[in-house]
């Protein structure tokens, strides 16, 4: 992967809950059509540093620019150029699929034209055009997932923040999950990560492995796995992480 | 210890425990491993008596779930998936609630949890709300021992749980095995299923297998090779045209090829790769992991 443009700039950012510092002094550059992996423990600061570069949250100090847009005084254009989804699944259970749909490309302001493409579009890719009209709440886990991720894309973001995407999972869903992540990632949409899941760390082209609020590693699994001479990217977290 | 006989349980036209039978032995650290929705959770409610089965039968201890439930509840420590202790309560009023309701005290059976309790023993006066998701999870665990179970249930204890907390909670459970309490333990996670004695491999409400984790790897009825490549997804289209073929699935940087039994050398796949214009590859024979041994089980049952 050749660097291109920054898409995401973090610079010395900060992030204090009263004395508890989150996010101590984070600094690091996402390139344009990267799959950027965010690993780290529980309570590591992983979340809170997602939830700020997507508007949600503000931080203490520090730049940071996210498409091209400024956290502090661009949180709006910056929601509108991302998708996020959330480790808790994001979609409404009593709404059918085609109404999750409509909802969202309504919240993103696409125009109906363009959503009633996307979503022909989408249900074909994903095989559930006979599905459309079940509710979300009838469905597997592992199409809810999926259907999540789809629709965290469908106004053609810049970017989609991942949060836990695959937990629960069941290993045939997972790879087709990363089969997805893969083609949004061709259609030019940086991908930002985190997962739990070791083996799914080394599917991305650079990953940041954080410990108490720090980043403490930021490099391509295969650097990784060379400095700390590990066999696999578990193996690499279980080295800085311990 | 915990004996299982063709247990049956529907919701609506769902079916999420089809005759399931299978039986745990004394001081087992026993394995259920599948993915959400494969029936781990009402397998556990039906044997903590919380939920009723509609066929067959089940014992914990010579006890039956339905007749003597009461028992059953008195023998067993349960650690449910969603966080269920009292919030608004602090560490050691939860410990303390759970010990009052069994008729013991945080004193008496102090021995069993004080490897774990100590670790949060310095939060004992936090609301437990507020604790992070390790801590929840040693003081449920905690609450669950503080009667002296015989049998401990523990419904994926490690989900959404970072790999080095993995890690130190499976060490806790191989220290409480060792004490001699029985425990049957959930997971989705299938790098997990070789910390356990024997394990159930659970997918839509059926067991696949029944067996220690050595065996089920040895069991494994095709060959399996490492592709290591530049481009996968290139070179595992290619081999989606290999002959013979069964499955490609990535791990990692790694292809995992599996192939019909005594099909292919690693020269006559390596053929078939230079022919599509690969070169730079290397093939070799290799393990199956029970992921491996799941992704082909659940294939096989798709297509009966």
């Amino acid at each position: 992967m050749i660097p291109s443009e920054p898409v995401i700039t973090v610079r010395n950012m900060v992030k204090k809950f009263g004395d508890f510092i989150a996010n101590d002094n984070l600094n690091f550059e996402v390139y344009k059509g990267e799959i950027f992996g965010f690993i780290g423990a529980n309570g590591a600061g992983k979340t809170t540093a997602i939830r700020i570069l997507c508007g949600l949250s503000s931080p203490t100090s520090g730049e940071m620019n996210v498409g091209g847009f400024d956290i502090y005084r661009q949180t709006e254009k910056i929601k509108q150029n991302i998708g996020y989804m959330s480790q808790k699944f994001s979609l409404y259970e009593d709404l059918t699929i085609n109404e999750n749909i409509r909802f969202y490309g309504g919240v993103y302001g696409m125009n109906i034209a363009e959503r009633k493409l996307r979503t022909t579009e989408m249900l074909e890719r994903l095989e559930l055009t006979a599905y459309a009209n079940r509710k979300i709440g009838d469905l597997p886990l592992g199409w809810k997932q999926k259907l999540a991720f789809s629709i965290a894309i469908l106004h053609n973001p810049k970017i989609v923040f991942l949060d836990e995407p695959t937990g629960g999972v069941d290993p045939i869903t997972r790879r087709q999950f990363w089969n997805l992540i893969y083609e949004a990632v061709e259609k030019g949409i940086t991908v930002f990560v985190t997962t739990h899941y070791m083996d799914e760390a080394e599917y991305c082209d650079r990953v940041s492995i954080m410990a108490e609020g720090k980043i403490v590693a930021l490099d391509t699994p295969e650097a990784l796995k060379k400095q700390y001479n590990a066999a696999n990217m578990d193996e690499v977290f279980l080295k800085i992480a311990r | 210890m915990i004996e299982v006989n063709e247990i049956h349980k529907h919701y609506g036209d769902v079916i999420a425990l089809e005759k399931v039978s299978l039986s745990v032995n004394k001081g087992e650290l026993f394995g259920l491993i599948g993915p959400d929705g494969a029936g781990k959770t009402s397998l556990m409610r039906i044997l903590m008596s919380l939920l009723l089965p509609e066929g067959g039968a089940a014992s914990m201890s010579g006890y039956d779930v339905v007749k003597d439930y009461k028992q059953v509840r008195l023998i067993t420590g349960y650690m449910p998936g969603r966080f269920s202790l009292y919030p608004d309560l602090t560490v050691e009023e939860n410990l303390k609630f759970f010990a009052t309701v069994f008729g013991t005290t945080i004193q008496q059976n102090y021995h069993l949890i004080k490897d774990i309790y100590q670790q949060i023993e310095p939060f004992k006066d936090r609301r437990a709300g507020k604790l992070s998701g390790g801590m929840k999870q040693k003081l449920a665990l905690s609450c669950a021992l503080i009667h002296k179970p015989e049998i401990l249930i523990l419904d994926e204890p490690t989900t959404g749980v970072d790999a080095v907390s993995r890690k130190e909670f499976w060490e806790m459970l191989k220290r409480l095995k060792e004490m001699g309490i029985t425990i049957l333990v959930s997971t989705p996670y299938m790098d997990e299923a070789s910390k356990c004695d024997r394990i159930a491999l659970i997918q839509k409400g059926q067991l696949m297998s029944v067996e220690t984790p050595q065996a089920m790897i040895k069991s494994f009825p095709e060959d399996l090779w490492a592709v290591r490549t530049r481009k996968i997804y290139d070179t595992s289209k290619y081999l989606e045209l290999l002959p013979a073929l069964i499955s490609v699935n990535s791990f990692g940087q790694v292809l995992h090829l599996v192939t019909k039994k005594g099909v292919h050398t690693s020269k006559s796949i390596g053929q078939f790769l230079s022919q599509k214009g690969e070169l730079d590859y290397s093939i070799e024979p290799s393990t199956a992991t029970i992921e491996d041994l799941f992704i082909l089980l659940m294939n096989h049952h798709k297509q009966n």
